[in-house]
């Protein structure tokens, strides 16, 4: 009989009980609350299938099937964070780690553990779960049963010095992980943030990250999210960023590694003179899947918003895009640029892309290009008739298809980091 | 300098080149003028290294060596530059970059050392001169947005800057009115020397005014059919090519 109930379970079902045995027994009560308002909802939510729109070029079924574990809150092997910063924040399999973490308080800013906060925050306990899409299964699972994540907070005014980076990091045998992160910019206030994703392991893990991003009147912040596991790792990413009038915000998604990604970018403009970027650099191999869908509402007038999202896919790897600009009535003087480009190095390498934009006021500039083409070769001659050898050519042409975008990197060492990865990965392409 | 022996070459399977002979030596300036279609273009692919061209017959040595068994970049290291009909855009790799990028790379398989930053800078500074320049062109992306003429003088800038000991000028003066035209004629003529030679490859005899060559050829139907002296380009143009057709079929 027992066997039998087994095999009536839901792929649903299976997935949700690896989570059975985390023990939040710890957490405040609204937050308990809102775990419990979470797993409600899970109830009445399915996993997506390949008829759902919003999922309609990544399958998930492969990553639902695995069985995973909660990994352990440590790793055995000395990795390399690579973090020249006074401010980093370590999570192994979604857990706090405080010994390799390190931080030097700047005077206005909290920096801290999502489980820190919750004792200490009044801004957490009343915003936290606001800007979550209750009917995104992802997005519940997180709520539901997140371990632990970043807090970062900055008091109006305040110009963070430090570059804040928040490092989480996949290791053991198949883990799971879902870790939260909440950043709160008062107004007037500007910060630089870097979240690294990385394995310490080989095999699967999941990933199911969800970021709540507050920026205020006046605050500017950048975002740097560099994925780099291993290719066997998968990855969720929910990040929901509401602005406030005048403010400034980018978030620059750097995809390196990851056998399957899929990053879900959430603006939501509630003011005027907003200014956002998003801005995407993927570069795929093997058969990697990458799948980015933004969302940016414009529901103020005199707004700007500027997305670019380039992909090289070699091998036989897929990359997708779907941008969504949806520019409200009222939103009079909204002007809104998103680009895609992309460049496929084989015939096995696929581009998915589609910009979507709905525009209901009649006062806007709006534009949207999607283009997907091969190296020219004609370009490649033209550099070979002047002496530079093939294989440096295609490295020249690939690096001048992504240099916008690793120029709206404003963390130094990381654009330095990034241009590396490109120097590498390019300069024995075939 | 350039010996061409019985050279024939295909695309796609139709003969363009049907046995070519041409031996250019140093310090000459050899204009190959003819019709459309006369297979022009064809034999300065054939020389640059173009891969869709297909050599079925003959040989090419430069400067005795094997050039058609060279890369088109091993090629430009050896010393042959083309001067492109239509240069190529490439947008997000500037003029300057891609100048430094090539001389090291031909640096590199020669076995020398980077040229030093305050080395190039003074040749950029003194061979974009040549051209009317000035630097002007550094920091814009190679050809990206350029004029028809931008983009010839920038042809010439590059080869300044390679110093190849054999150029090849295709149609350079396609598209070029004619002060631009001077000026991109002025910037080869000073770059002549006893030690190099230059193929210009034209249909027009107007740009054989500014750059006066020792003989000239006249390609029709894959063949050179005629050789003469700068007499021959003034003909050409009072007579059209007609009468060397026939002259050919004749013969």
């Amino acid at each position: 009989m027992m066997l039998e109930a087994t095999v009536k379970m839901s792929n649903k079902e299976k997935f949700l009980s690896h989570y059975g045995m985390i023990d939040f027994s710890h957490d405040k009560e609204s937050f308990v609350e809102k775990r419990r308002a979470a797993e409600k909802a899970l109830k009445g939510l399915e996993f997506p299938t390949s008829k759902t729109e919003y999922w309609k070029y990544t399958r998930i079924n492969k990553l639902i099937r695995e069985s995973y574990q909660l990994g352990p809150a440590d790793v055995d092997s000395d990795i390399d964070l690579s973090v020249p910063t006074k401010n980093c924040l370590v999570f192994v399999n979604g857990y706090y780690t405080d010994e390799l973490s390190w931080t030097e308080a700047e005077a206005g800013i909290d920096f801290m553990p999502l489980s820190e906060a919750k004792e200490k925050s009044d801004k957490l306990k009343g915003s936290f779960d606001s800007l979550t899409k209750k009917e995104e299964i992802f997005s519940m699972i997180n709520t539901a049963y997140h371990q632990d994540g970043a807090y970062l907070h900055l008091k109006k005014g305040k110009a963070a010095e430090s570059v804040y980076y928040i490092v989480n990091i996949s290791a053991g045998n198949q883990p799971m992980s879902n870790p939260r992160n909440f950043i709160y910019l008062e107004e007037g206030s500007s910060a630089k943030v870097v979240m690294k994703h990385i394995s310490a392991n080989e095999g699967n893990s999941f990933t199911n990250q969800l970021s709540e991003i507050f920026v205020e009147k006046n605050a500017n912040l950048e975002i740097n999210k560099l994925q780099s596991e291993n290719d066997d790792a998968y990855q969720i990413s929910n990040d929901e960023v509401s602005q406030e009038g005048s403010s400034q915000f980018k978030m620059n998604t750097i995809s390196l590694g990851g056998g399957l990604l899929r990053n879900n970018l959430n603006l939501d403009l509630n003011g005027e003179h907003i200014e956002s970027w998003m801005n995407g650099l993927s570069l795929l191999h093997g058969k990697q899947h990458v799948d980015h869908h933004t969302l940016i509402h414009h529901r103020e007038p005199n707004c700007v918003s500027h997305e670019l999202y380039k992909t090289i896919a070699d091998d036989a790897s897929t990359g997708v895009f779907n941008g969504k600009v949806f520019v409200h009535p009222i939103a009079q003087k909204t002007n809104a640029y998103q680009s895609n480009a992309n460049m496929v190095l084989t015939d096995d390498a696929s581009i998915y892309s589609k910009p979507e934009l709905e525009i209901y006021a009649d006062d806007v500039k709006c534009s949207h290009g999607s283009t997907t083409g091969q190296m020219d070769e004609e370009a490649i001659f033209y550099l070979r008739s002047r002496g530079i050898g093939k294989k440096k050519a295609r490295a020249v042409l690939l690096n001048a298809f992504l240099t916008d975008l690793v120029e709206q990197i404003g963390v130094e060492h990381l654009r330095e980091e990034v241009q590396s990865v490109i120097d590498k990965k390019y300069s024995g392409v075939k | 300098m350039l010996k061409i022996k019985n050279l024939h070459a295909s695309i796609e399977g139709n003969e363009i080149l049907k046995g070519i002979d041409l031996e250019v030596k140093a310090g000459e300036v050899h204009a190959i003028m003819g019709p459309n279609g006369s297979g022009k273009s064809t034999l300065s692919s054939v020389l640059a290294g173009r891969d869709e061209y297909e050599v079925t017959e003959g040989s090419v040595d430069f400067l005795s060596e094997d050039l058609l068994d060279m890369e088109a970049e091993d090629r430009a290291r050896a010393g042959i530059f083309l001067a492109f009909q239509y240069p190529v855009e490439i947008p997000g790799v500037s003029n300057i970059n891609f100048l430094k990028t090539a001389i090291n790379e031909i640096r590199e398989k020669k076995g020398e050392e980077p040229i030093a930053a305050k080395d190039f800078l003074q040749r950029v500074k003194e061979k974009s001169k040549l051209v009317g320049l000035e630097g002007k062109f550094n920091n814009r992306s190679v050809n990206e947005g350029f004029s028809g003429g931008e983009k010839k003088r920038n042809e010439i800038f590059q080869m300044a800057m390679l110093e190849p000991k054999l150029a090849i000028l295709d149609e350079t003066d396609s598209g070029l009115d004619i002060d631009a035209l001077k000026v991109v004629s002025e910037g080869v003529n000073k770059l002549k020397s006893p030690d190099n030679a230059t193929i210009v490859i034209t249909h027009y005899q107007r740009l054989l005014d500014y750059i006066v060559p020792d003989y000239v050829h006249v390609l029709a139907n894959g063949r050179i059919v005629k050789t003469g002296g700068k007499e021959l380009a003034l003909e050409l143009e009072e007579r059209g090519y007609d009468w060397i057709k026939e002259e050919a079929v004749k013969a």
